[in-house]
């Protein structure tokens, strides 16, 4: 995956490409707002991390100029600001995705990743999600593993879906929030935890292989392990 | 510069000051007004004055001329010539002069007259002289000259010095009033400006101090009521309220360092203390994670500091928009319901279905997120067994009811209010995670949706209700709100009508 990271914070650049590098993307550095369009108006980058304070040209109007150019590179929001409003605002400019400062890198990559996926996927999704053994129907709302249905309540059916839907992806405690209950708020406490644990089981109980995985210190991956 | 020349230049100062004043400016606009229309009144009663003697002189010549004319019809020109010889050594006499047709003097008491004035018969305004000698410094005299038969001329006029005089009169008085206004009018605007800049350099001097940081300063106030002494009073108010901003925000200072100070302090401790005892880099991972467990949590402060902060300013509302309550509300209780049961906790639900409110949903959803939160934290009954965490929501009038119940060890009534501040905890829960921001918080969603927030004893626990406005002003169906549909964190079909 090849990455543009536009950040005028020479440390945090440095840490973010050498971060990226280690854990096998490409990732290329543009220190103010100007340089950044113009390395990302050249193309061939999966993903822009982009800070929203930027000398020259920030962030926001960055992403707005390249969403005139039709150039619909998915694009991350860095941010100090990490109010309600600020993160509308980000995604209004057309931004895809918004972090608050400061960050957990593991957020970071998870959401980068989902986000570069994205972009490969076909525009329609898939009626069914599949890996290995476990089945998901969208369309019929049915939960099979090895062709033993799992009977599931409409939030765990969601919360399976999401995590399917980026099989082999990492998947953050936030990102659930975000995406399975669309809250963007910090609940405090471990409320996702006790979902998945009650969706794990219901879906790898029995099963010698678990489907659902703990991910320390980032989230949680759907993958079939055989 | 010495005291001694200081004094004068103060006062040079002081008096382009003294005219700059709003004070001194009106005054001598009413002055202006005042002598103009004084003016305007002394020559109104002149002009009328001098009109009237002049018609009395007009019809006294008019009398005299008749009876002259009467007499010379009578006696003919001699006995004419005789009258007036006899009227004009009285003193005080009216002019008079007869003339032959040709302009030959036959009688009369004027010696000098303009040429040409008995050509025209008529009146007019000449100048005259009794005898030779006065011809240097005539008089006014208003004149009328009558033609008698066989050509005789006939003049009758009276003196003007008498009006002349009243006319002066009139003008010295008009003067002297003029003079008398002019200078009662600046003392009066002097003393009226000293006396409100007086007052005036009073509160810029307390102004100065206040800026210099004597914070409790006060302007003084006369007790006349006036305006000044509003001003003054409405002044004081806001340096009142400033003031209490001020001690609100050092406390609130004090409180951030000490409360951020604690964690700090711990994650510097642990991470000297992984410096100095751990062997292996098991041991040296375990204390990094710790360190950035407490960095965590550090951020998670300051976003809940920086969140209130916003609230209170009265910012954060440009996403307000309508929102259904009953699927936040039973939203988040689904999303609490493992956890309560795993706390051992029974979590109820009863949500009016298709309430609205105008608001922010991220905010609203934290509001409430934190109230379950709590609950769940210090709602287990104290004597132990099962306990419960009531959520409900319903329309009260124009207003919606959102309360959070729970059976744990409530708050005391004297601590209720001070639960709201920022970082206060109460001693019973000091050994629970939290940092006492929630409940801070929540106050600070409620007052920026114009509600209100109370805390409740439940009888034992506590019960947190929030009154918020309806956002849509007529309830569908008010029956409905007195059997509020029941369900236990069951995902409600939000916003259809309620039946």
């Amino acid at each position: 995956m090849r990455l543009l990271i536009v950040e005028d914070d020479a440390e945090a650049a440095a840490y973010l490409t050498k971060a990226f590098r280690e854990v096998g993307h490409v990732a290329d550095h543009a220190a103010d707002g100007l340089e950044g369009y113009a390395m990302a108006e050249g193309g061939g980058y999966d993903v822009l991390v982009v800070d929203r304070m930027l000398p020259r040209l920030d962030g926001l109007s960055l992403i707005r100029s390249l969403r005139e150019q039709k150039d619909d590179t998915p694009a991350l929001i860095l941010s100090a600001l990490a109010q309600v409003d600020d993160r509308v605002k980000g995604l209004r400019a057309g931004g895809d995705d918004y972090l608050p400062k400061p960050y957990a890198f593991s957020e970071l990559l998870a959401r980068v990743e989902v986000l570069a996926r994205r972009r490969g996927a076909p525009a329609s999704e898939p009626t069914t999600y599949r890996v290995g053994e476990l089945v998901l129907d969208r369309l019929a709302h049915r939960v099979t593993r090895a062709g033993q249905e799992i009977v599931l309540q409409p939030r765990e059916f969601r919360l399976l879906e999401y995590l399917m839907k980026h099989a082999g992806q990492v998947v953050t405690r936030t990102m659930l929030l975000e995406n399975v209950w669309d809250y963007h708020f910090d609940p405090q406490t471990n409320v996702i935890d006790v979902h998945v644990s009650r969706l794990r089981a219901k879906v790898d109980k029995g099963f010698e292989q678990p489907m659902i995985h703990t991910i320390r210190g980032a989230g949680y991956m759907v993958r079939d392990t055989r | 510069m010495t005291p001694a020349d200081a004094l004068p230049r103060k006062r040079q100062k002081f008096l382009p000051t003294l005219f700059r004043t709003t004070a001194f400016k009106l005054t001598a606009a009413y002055l202006v007004i005042f002598a103009l229309f004084a003016a305007f009144a002394l020559g109104y009663v002149a002009w009328n004055a001098q009109r009237l003697l002049t018609d009395q002189i007009r019809s006294t010549i008019d009398a005299e001329i008749q009876g002259l004319a009467e007499q010379q019809r009578q006696g003919g020109i001699r006995r004419l010539a005789n009258i007036i010889e006899r009227r004009s050594r009285a003193p005080g006499a009216s002019l008079y002069l007869v003339t032959t047709p040709v302009g030959e003097r036959i009688a009369g008491n004027v010696e000098a007259i303009p040429p040409g004035t008995l050509d025209q018969t008529g009146e007019s305004e000449i100048e005259y002289a009794r005898t030779s000698e006065a011809i240097d410094r005539p008089s006014h005299a208003l004149v009328r000259v009558y033609l008698l038969p066989a050509g005789f001329r006939l003049l009758v006029g009276r003196d003007l010095e008498e009006r002349e005089r009243l006319g002066t009169v009139i003008r010295r008085a008009a003067g002297w009033s003029l003079a008398l206004v002019f200078v009662l009018g600046c003392f009066a605007s002097w003393f009226v400006a000293r006396r409100v800049l007086k007052r005036i350099d009073g509160m810029t001097e307390t102004a100065h101090g206040i800026m210099a940081g004597d914070l409790k300063g006060r302007l003084a106030i006369t007790g006349t009521g006036d305006e000044l002494d509003r001003l003054a009073l409405n002044l004081n108010a806001m340096l009142d309220r400033i003031g209490e901003l001020m001690a609100g925000m050092q406390q609130v200072t004090d409180n951030i360092a000490h409360d951020l100070k604690t964690p700090l302090t711990r994650l510097r401790n642990r991470a000297e203390e992984a410096l100095r005892t751990a062997q292996s880099p098991d041991e040296l991972r375990a204390a990094l994670d710790g360190a950035i467990e407490e960095a965590d949590n550090l951020i998670r402060v300051f976003n809940a500091l920086l969140m209130i902060a916003r609230l209170e300013a009265g910012r954060a509302s440009e996403n307000m928009g309508e929102l259904d309550l009953s699927e936040i509300v039973s939203g988040l209780a689904e999303l609490y319901e493992p956890l309560a049961e795993e706390a051992g906790l029974a979590l109820t639900c009863e949500v009016a279905p298709g309430l609205k409110i105008q608001g922010n949903r991220e905010l609203i959803g934290q509001a409430l997120n934190n109230l379950i939160d709590n609950a769940l934290k210090y709602g287990a009954p104290e004597q132990g067994g099962d306990g419960s965490v009531a959520v409900s929501a319903r329309q009260v009038g124009d207003q919606v009811e959102l309360s959070v119940a729970d059976h744990g060890a409530g708050i005391p009534e004297v601590d209720r209010g001070r639960v709201l501040d920022r970082f206060v905890r109460l001693d019973a829960s000091r050994s629970k995670p939290g940092f006492g921001l929630g409940l801070s918080l929540v106050a600070g969603v409620v007052r920026l949706h114009g509600g209100q927030l109370r805390l409740e004893d439940n009888a034992p626990g506590l019960r947190v209700v929030i009154l918020l406005p309806a956002g849509n002003p007529k309830p569908v169906d008010t029956p409905a709100l007195a059997e509020p549909a029941a369900s236990t964190a069951a995902p409600n079909p939000a916003g259809l009508p309620s039946l």
